[in-house]
């Protein structure tokens, strides 16, 4: 199986080439890009930057496996990050762990069919703790309650 | 207290459209700066004690001065890679008044003679980075942005850079090195102040707050921001809150107040009605300040330095009587030993080393040498590192265990308990 961008990345490519001084900077537009189309980085992805931007392929494995938003592997449809940083928790992080636990019965680091548990760094939003990012939205000023009542929306 | 400039306009409805901002007054600056030779800029920048605002508090000019005098092609990398603990202010710039920064961001390039801009935004911003895309689009459609900015025959681009998920990529050069498409390393420093190299040519990092606060200084000129604040720490900082208190946000006041009153007046006191225990002033890397230092803090950048912490970026984490100050430091030792870039062997072994002591001292396993062992371990992890995060982390600790030694003794006289019964 091979991996090209689809015409939408090849545009936003060629668009985006004379903004940078260097086409090395595409390499983290790139790997978006490619995690956009697939809904993560696959090996035949990683190749088609390689080629693409003229690196080696260890170069790009180490950057993508540095970042910690790439997936190099697939993942469920809905990834909920619960912010786990001082302010979240002093805030009551764990009580939306729990409540999480109670309505999609996953705990930190566990997944289904359906959503993955993380417990993930800082997210800046530390004025509506504590905060959960489903995909890549935020949710703040978190209670168990609209917690439950969130991901209830998404479970039908 | 509060005192609006870079938030002016953050309570007006869709203040982040064009429409909206330019009837409050956005991109008025452009016309009077481009009237003015680009040094005239810097020089006013430096007059206005400007300092940057991401933490450091480096002075502003200074750094322009450092890339403008190169005379080659240079960049402007705006840092909003904000994922400092606590701080979380310049997504509200990004939010609520997008052009501000756009504004500031032709201004700071017009007097380093640059062409090109990019706003290194940090992965998890996806929001944010969509707004700042429309808000440069309607820019462009304008032609505000572009190969002749307001009919001033300057061209100038502005693209944003999305970062994906790593903290060190807030330090400048580790900055730079993931714009290059690198893991995000920081870099040696010269010992000469020399500015940042993006594909060896010079480039200038500032702070999202630092480029939005230069329209008002070009506007109402340096003695108008020099009339806010302090002698050194002039104009104006977009303070936060957040933790135990009733109105948790971000709060934009000059430098000088008291951080007890910032607390009692605007954050209308502790939730629930408890006491207040302790508060990390700027951001998790400046050491914690107890109660009793509250009452003494002024908040600007000398005074914070006088009673040992920092002002850092400005955003503060409150903590009540009930908190625990042991759970509270290996929330943030778990944090940093996460956040490490791996580069330095002290940092990286460190960081993690400190991360296990903790646990162990907080699961009740604590060895009565433990907290002599985290001051050994924090004071080989200060100044042998290529970047400040290790020196931060050591600063935290030395900060807890100077003013909270007595709970981790408490913490590990229960834990000789538990081997002795």
């Amino acid at each position: 199986m091979s991996f090209v961008f689809n015409e939408e990345n090849e545009a936003t490519f060629t668009a985006l080439l004379p903004r940078y001084p260097h086409h090395k900077s595409l390499v983290l537009p790139c790997l978006w890009m490619a995690q956009y189309q697939e809904g993560y980085i696959s090996a035949e992805a990683m190749d088609f930057i390689c080629k693409k931007l003229d690196v080696p392929l260890a170069h790009l494995y180490g950057v993508a496996t540095f970042y910690t938003m790439f997936y190099l592997e697939e993942i469920p449809k809905f990834h909920i990050q619960v912010c786990k940083t001082l302010s979240c928790e002093l805030c009551g992080k764990n009580d939306i762990l729990k409540a999480i636990e109670e309505e999609v019965g996953l705990k930190v680091n566990e997944s289904n069919e359906l959503f993955k548990v993380s417990q993930v760094e800082c997210l800046g939003a530390c004025g509506g703790a504590p905060m959960l990012q489903l995909n890549e939205d935020y949710h703040e000023n978190l209670t168990p309650q609209s917690t439950k009542e969130l991901l209830q929306r998404f479970c039908k | 207290m509060i005192q609006k400039i870079v938030s002016k306009n953050f309570n007006i409805e869709n203040s982040h459209t064009l429409e909206v901002a330019k009837k409050n007054g956005a991109y008025q600056s452009i016309d009077r700066a481009f009237t003015l030779k680009p040094t005239d800029i810097e020089i006013e920048i430096s007059k206005s004690g400007l300092r940057g605002k991401g933490g450091g508090g480096a002075s502003a000019g200074a750094k322009w001065c450092l890339v403008s005098v190169t005379n080659e092609k240079s960049y402007l990398i705006v840092n909003a890679d904000e994922s400092e603990p606590g701080t979380f202010k310049d997504r509200q710039i990004m939010q609520y008044d997008p052009h501000l920064l756009i504004e500031g961001i032709i201004l700071t390039c017009y007097a380093i003679h640059s062409h090109d801009a990019y706003i290194y935004v940090r992965g998890e911003y996806k929001f944010f980075a969509d707004r700042l895309n429309e808000a440069i689009k309607e820019a462009y459609e304008d032609g505000i942005l572009g190969q002749n900015v307001k009919d001033f025959g300057y061209r100038m681009d502005i693209t944003v850079h999305r970062g994906a998920g790593a903290y060190i990529c807030g330090e400048k050069s580790a900055l730079v090195e993931s714009l290059e498409g690198n893991r995000g390393h920081p870099r040696l420093k010269p010992h000469e102040p020399s500015p940042e190299y993006y594909f060896g040519k010079p480039a200038l990092v500032n702070n999202v707050e630092t480029i939005a606060s230069v329209p008002f200084i070009i506007n109402e000129g340096a003695d108008a921001y020099k009339a806010f604040g302090t002698e050194k720490s002039p104009g104006t900082l977009l303070f936060g809150m957040s933790g135990h208190i009733n109105n948790p946000g971000i709060y934009e006041m000059a430098f000088g107040e008291s951080m007890q009153d910032f607390i009692d007046k605007i954050g209308g006191g502790i939730k629930n009605g408890k006491k207040l225990k302790a508060v990390i002033p700027g951001g998790a890397s400046t050491p914690v300040l107890n109660a009793e230092e509250v009452k003494l803090a002024k908040l600007d950048y000398e005074s914070m330095k006088e009673i040992g912490s920092a002002l850092g970026t400005g955003g503060m984490i409150i903590m009540d009587e009930d908190t625990c100050m042991v759970g509270a430091l290996k929330n943030l030792l778990s944090f940093y030993h996460h956040e490490s870039c791996g580069q330095c062997t002290p940092c990286r072994e460190g960081t993690a080393w400190v991360d296990g002591i903790i646990e162990n001292i907080l699961n009740n396993k604590g060895k009565e040498d433990d907290i002599d062992l985290l001051s050994d371990i924090s004071k080989t992890m200060n100044g042998k590192t290529i970047c400040v995060f290790a020196p931060a982390v050591s600063m935290v600790i030395d900060g807890f265990i100077l003013r909270f030694r007595n709970e981790f003794e408490t913490y590990i006289a229960k834990s000789k308990e538990a081997v002795d019964v």
